[in-house]
């Protein structure tokens, strides 16, 4: 039976690992390959980095980063942040990652997303959807949460599924750093609304938060970071956890 | 120097990832990854990865001059298929209606909507995505030290459906029964991604680096409980 996952997320700037509150306040977590390193070993079922400042200095760096982790570590690597044109795909890819995370430029140039998924296959596209809740609905934001779009988050990830995206990375704004748990409602009704993996992501403060984003939210994958950096969760712990509430895991 | 292994690189998906976790598992063994057919050739053993869509994959190894290489490689020397590297040995793909190399019989289908639900009848996404138990459909040298039911990481959303059961090596559920592994005489093919799948998928590719297929059944004596 597929297992749901469990998926550490590494916001990397300037070569170090920073978690955020709400996608400011940046506290440094650590060394990104030791950190890759110690949560293969805990048995996480993929990394994902974000590289959140993502100037051009910065790229070279992440590349790095992703060449030394890949070479170690043999797990799915997504990797997002800055992709802004086929040829960021390519390089991304090439440094050793499995799969790249398109947010900021689905939205300025959804073609991208087509062109991506044409070129490399949509097994190696995710979509990532920062939402807030507007009303009753939520709306999409872009550039590190920091632009609203005006475009509705459920229509948006059928729309990333048809130009073939092969997975989405949805955040909730609201959620993100508050360790008040995922926003359900947004997650299921995405999951719901599309044939293609949801990773939920944003709030996650306890265990339970995990199983009530599968259970609840119906997410296939869930994506944590700063129970896991700040040690007060081990992955290991998290997924024994998940199978004690039933949820179908890797052990 | 001599090559080692030959990954084939027709321009789909990600072969960084494929030499990367051989090298890791053969430190000592030359890899190349190539496009080049003489290199494939002249090469002890050959990996045959890839990722992307059916079309994409048939058309770049006819552009790369490469059908004839990967014919006779698959017929002559130790050969491992991965993913799209597997569904592209049969005989035709339902993925844009593409004929494929014919090496083995039978076709590639997908994931059929209807059928997509678990038991309580929840969705069961598509593409297949993430780490499933594979269950052992043969005794095979590149079984041996991997356990029965062990999870493998998979991504696709077609799967093989082989003419002859008995090439049948390995099965995964979702939600029905799959051909997720194949074997023949040299070669042995698989849909999940030995390189993304931790140690078990390690464990599988250091098996295929040492893989002699004329001698199976020595291998499987002297390997213990997975053959048994």
């Amino acid at each position: 039976m597929l297992a749901k996952r469990i998926i550490p997320c590494l916001d990397v700037t300037n070569g170090r690992v920073v978690k955020g509150v709400n996608f400011v306040e940046l506290k440094d977590a650590g060394d990104p390959v030791e950190i890759a390193r110690r949560y293969n070993e805990a048995g996480a079922d993929e990394l994902t980095f974000l590289d959140i400042t993502a100037s051009s200095d910065n790229r070279d760096l992440i590349l790095h980063i992703i060449e030394a982790v890949a070479s170690e570590v043999f797990i799915p690597l997504t990797v997002g942040g800055g992709v802004r044109v086929v040829g960021d795909v390519q390089r991304l890819l090439n440094a050793g990652a499995d799969k790249v995370s398109i947010n900021t430029s689905a939205v300025t140039n959804p073609q991208l997303v087509k062109d991506a998924a044409d070129r490399y296959g949509s097994q190696c596209i995710v979509v990532a959807i920062d939402a807030k809740r507007a009303g009753d609905h939520w709306e999409v934001f872009t550039h590190g949460g920091r632009t609203a779009t005006g475009l509705d988050a459920v229509e948006w990830a059928k729309k990333m599924e048809n130009l073939g995206a092969g997975e989405l990375l949805l955040t909730s704004m609201d959620r993100d750093g508050t360790k008040s748990g995922f926003d359900l409602e947004l997650t299921r009704a995405i999951s719901d609304a599309v044939d293609i993996p949801i990773i939920a992501s944003g709030g996650v403060g306890t265990l339970q938060h995990l199983v009530d984003g599968v259970k609840e939210g119906r997410a296939d994958a869930v994506l944590a970071a700063s129970i896991f950096h700040f040690g007060e969760y081990g992955v290991d712990e998290a997924k024994r956890y998940m199978k004690q509430h039933g949820i179908e895991v890797r052990l | 120097m001599s090559v080692d292994i030959a990954v084939i690189d027709y321009g789909m998906g990600n072969l960084r990832s494929v030499s990367k976790a051989i090298e890791h598992v053969a430190p000592s063994a030359s890899v190349v990854v190539t496009s080049d057919p003489a290199a494939i050739a002249a090469a002890g053993r050959v990996v045959f990865p890839g990722q992307g869509a059916a079309p994409d994959c048939m058309r770049e190894i006819d552009a790369r001059g490469l059908r004839q290489a990967i014919v006779d490689a698959a017929r002559s020397k130790p050969f491992l298929g991965i993913c799209m590297g597997m569904q592209v040995l049969f005989e035709h793909s339902e993925e844009g209606d593409t004929a494929c190399l014919g090496i083995l019989p039978g076709t590639v289908q997908r994931f059929p909507h209807e059928a997509m639900h678990d038991d309580a009848g929840s969705k069961l996404k598509v593409p297949h995505m993430g780490w499933n138990n594979v269950h052992q459909a043969m005794p095979h040298p590149l079984w041996v030290g991997i356990e029965e039911g062990a999870r493998f990481y998979f991504v696709h959303s077609y799967f093989v459906q082989p003419t002859a059961p008995d090439v049948i090596a390995g099965f995964s559920h979702y939600p029905f029964p799959f051909t997720c592994a194949v074997a023949t005489a040299n070669i042995f093919a698989v849909q999940f991604h030995p390189e993304k799948s931790q140690n078990d998928g390690l464990t599988l590719l250091g098996n295929f680096v040492t893989w002699n297929p004329g001698e199976r059944d020595t291998a499987c004596d002297m390997s213990g409980a997975a053959c048994a």
